[in-house]
C-alpha cells in the first residue's frame, strides 16, 4: 500500500513503535528469515578510515586501530579459494588503508571471484594511494562509492568539510581510467544515503537526478546509483538520539515495513567477516557484535558455506532499516514496489 | 493546552472515532491522490508542500517536508515551491487592492 504521508497512517494512535520485534513482524506476515545461499563474502578489514562520517554504522575514523592482520586476510583468501566464493565484497573503514588490502584483492581475483570494493573516494588523495584507479582497473575491481548527494552542502554535512570537492577529484580520476564509461567493463556505482533521519527516495528517480546533475555540473559519469537506508545503530543512532529523532525514525522504519523486500535482503545471500575473522549475517550485525547462529561455525577458518545455506538469520530492531519502503541492501533498493 | 501538539500527527486516525465511515472514505481518496500517476510522487509532494504553506498548517508542513526529502527533492527545489505558494498568496492579496480602488472611487469626486 502506498501512503506517501506519515501523517496519515491509520491505526497508530500515537503508540511508540520502536519496541516492535522484527521476527514478530515477519511472523505476522507469515514469513521467517532464512538464508538462501552464500554467494558473497563481505569482508570488513578494519575500522580505520580517513573520514568520520556522521551516519557511519562502523564508527570508523582516523583514530580507530582495529584492523585485519595479514594472517586473518590469509584465512579469508583460503576460504575464497576452497569454497569458490563468487563475490568478495571488501569494506571498512577505508579498506585501502589496510596493508593487506591489495594482496587480498589480487588473491581473490586470482581465485576467480568478482571483487567489489566499498571505496570512499577521498582515500585516493591520501599519500601512497594515488595509483588506486590504475590498481582497481588492472584487477577489474568493481567500485561502490558513497556520495550522498550531488550538491556540496549536503555531502559535506554528512561526510565532512571538503569531502565533496575531493570526491569530485577522485571520480574524475576513476572516469579517466575508464570507470563508469560505457563499454569499458569497469563498474563505478554510487551509493546514496539520506543526509538525515528520513528514508531514501525511489532509486530509479534519484539515479536519474544524479546522472543528469553529475554530468551537467561536473562532467562525471557512473553506472548505477544504489539507495541505502541509514541504519539506527552506532554513530547514526547517536545522531538520532542527540537530535531527538530516535523515536520518530524508528516509527518510520516500522511503519514502512514492506514484506516484498524480505526475499531480496542481503543477509540471505552473504556472510560477513570482521577484522578478527569472526562471522556475522551482515555488516550491521557485525557492528553490534551479533554473531551468526551459535550452532554454526563462528570464524572464517571454520567456514563451510554448506552449513550456512538456509541458516536462521539473527535479527534485532535495526533490521527494519533493510525492510522499510523499497528496502535497502549493499546493492541498494531490493523491491520495485514501495510501501 | 497548546493549540498544536506535535504528537497529534500520529493520532490523526482518532478523527475516525465518531464517523469511521467518513474517515475511511477520506483516507481512501487521500491515499489515491498520493499514488504515482500523470504527476510523479516528487511533483505531488512539492505541490503538497506548497499548499501546506499556503494553508499554514504545521502538521502538513512537517509531513510534506519529510515527503519531499523522501521523494528526492532538495532544499532549493522545496524553497522554490514555498515561494510559489507565497507569491500566489501575495498576488491574491494584492489583486484585491483593486477592490479597494473601486471602493474608494465609488465615493470619490
Amino acid at each position: 500500500m502506498s501512503t506517501g504521508l506519515p501523517v496519515l497512517q491509520p491505526g497508530l494512535n500515537g503508540r511508540p513503535r520502536s519496541d516492535v520485534d522484527f521476527d514478530e513482524t515477519l511472523r505476522a506476515h507469515g514469513m521467517e528469515l532464512q538464508a538462501a545461499t552464500v554467494d558473497t563474502l563481505q569482508v570488513n578489514i578494519g575500522k580505520l578510515c580517513n573520514q568520520a562520517c556522521k551516519h557511519c554504522h562502523v564508527d570508523a575514523s582516523p583514530s580507530r586501530t582495529e584492523i585485519m592482520t595479514r594472517e586473518t586476510a590469509a584465512a579469508v583468501i583460503d576460504a575464497v579459494r576452497r569454497w569458490h566464493i563468487p563475490i568478495v565484497d571488501i569494506t571498512g573503514g577505508a579498506p585501502e588503508l589496510n596493508a593487506s588490502f591489495r594482496h587480498l584483492v589480487q588473491e581473490a581475483r586470482a581465485a576467480g571471484a568478482r571483487v567489489i570494493v566499498r571505496h570512499n573516494l577521498t582515500v585516493m588523495l591520501e599519500t601512497g594511494q594515488e595509483d588506486l584507479p590504475e590498481f582497481f582497473r588492472d584487477h577489474a575491481v568493481e567500485i561502490a562509492s558513497s556520495l550522498p548527494y550531488f550538491l556540496e552542502e549536503r555531502t559535506d554535512a554528512q561526510r565532512g568539510h571538503g569531502v565533496f570537492q575531493k570526491s569530485l577529484i577522485a571520480l574524475r580520476r576513476l572516469n579517466s581510467v575508464g570507470y563508469g564509461k560505457t563499454g569499458s567493463g569497469l563498474t563505478l556505482d554510487l551509493v546514496y544515503n539520506p543526509v538525515g533521519a528520513f528514508l531514501p527516495p525511489a532509486q530509479a528517480s534519484i539515479e536519474a537526478d544524479f546522472k543528469r546533475e553529475l554530468m551537467n555540473r561536473y562532467g562525471i559519469v557512473f553506472n548505477h546509483l544504489y539507495t541505502i537506508t541509514n541504519m539506527p545503530i552506532k554513530r547514526f543512532l547517536d545522531y538520532l538520539h542527540r537530535s531527538g529523532n530516535e523515536e520518530r525514525y524508528m516509527r518510520k522504519l516500522v511503519e514502512a515495513f514492506n514484506p516484498a523486500t524480505v526475499d531480496g535482503l542481503m543477509c540471505r545471500n552473504l556472510v560477513s567477516v570482521d577484522w578478527t575473522g569472526r562471522l556475522y549475517d551482515c555488516d550491521f550485525n557485525q557492528m553490534l557484535e551479533l554473531g551468526v547462529d551459535p550452532e554454526l561455525p563462528q570464524t572464517i577458518s571454520d567456514f563451510d558455506p554448506k552449513k550456512f545455506v538456509r541458516r536462521r538469520i539473527m535479527t534485532r530492531s535495526h533490521c527494519f532499516g533493510c525492510t522499510a519502503g523499497a528496502g535497502s541492501s549493499c546493492g541498494g533498493a531490493v523491491s520495485v514496489t514501495s510501501f | 493546552m497548546a493549540y498544536y501538539e506535535e504528537d497529534d500527527l500520529q493520532r490523526f486516525s482518532e478523527i475516525a472515532k465518531h464517523r469511521p465511515d467518513l474517515f475511511e472514505k477520506f483516507m481512501s481518496w487521500y491515499q489515491a491522490c498520493q499514488e504515482e500517476g500523470a504527476l510523479s510522487r516528487r511533483e505531488k509532494a512539492l505541490i503538497g508542500l506548497a499548499v501546506a504553506h499556503a494553508l499554514q498548517c504545521p502538521y502538513c508542513i512537517d509531513a510534506f517536508s519529510q515527503s519531499c526529502l523522501e521523494a528526492g527533492s532538495n532544499m532549493e527545489q522545496m524553497t522554490e515551491a514555498i515561494h510559489m505558494a507565497s507569491a500566489i498568496r501575495g498576488g491574491a492579496a494584492l489583486i484585491h487592492g483593486l477592490q479597494a480602488h473601486h471602493s474608494v472611487e465609488r465615493v470619490s469626486m
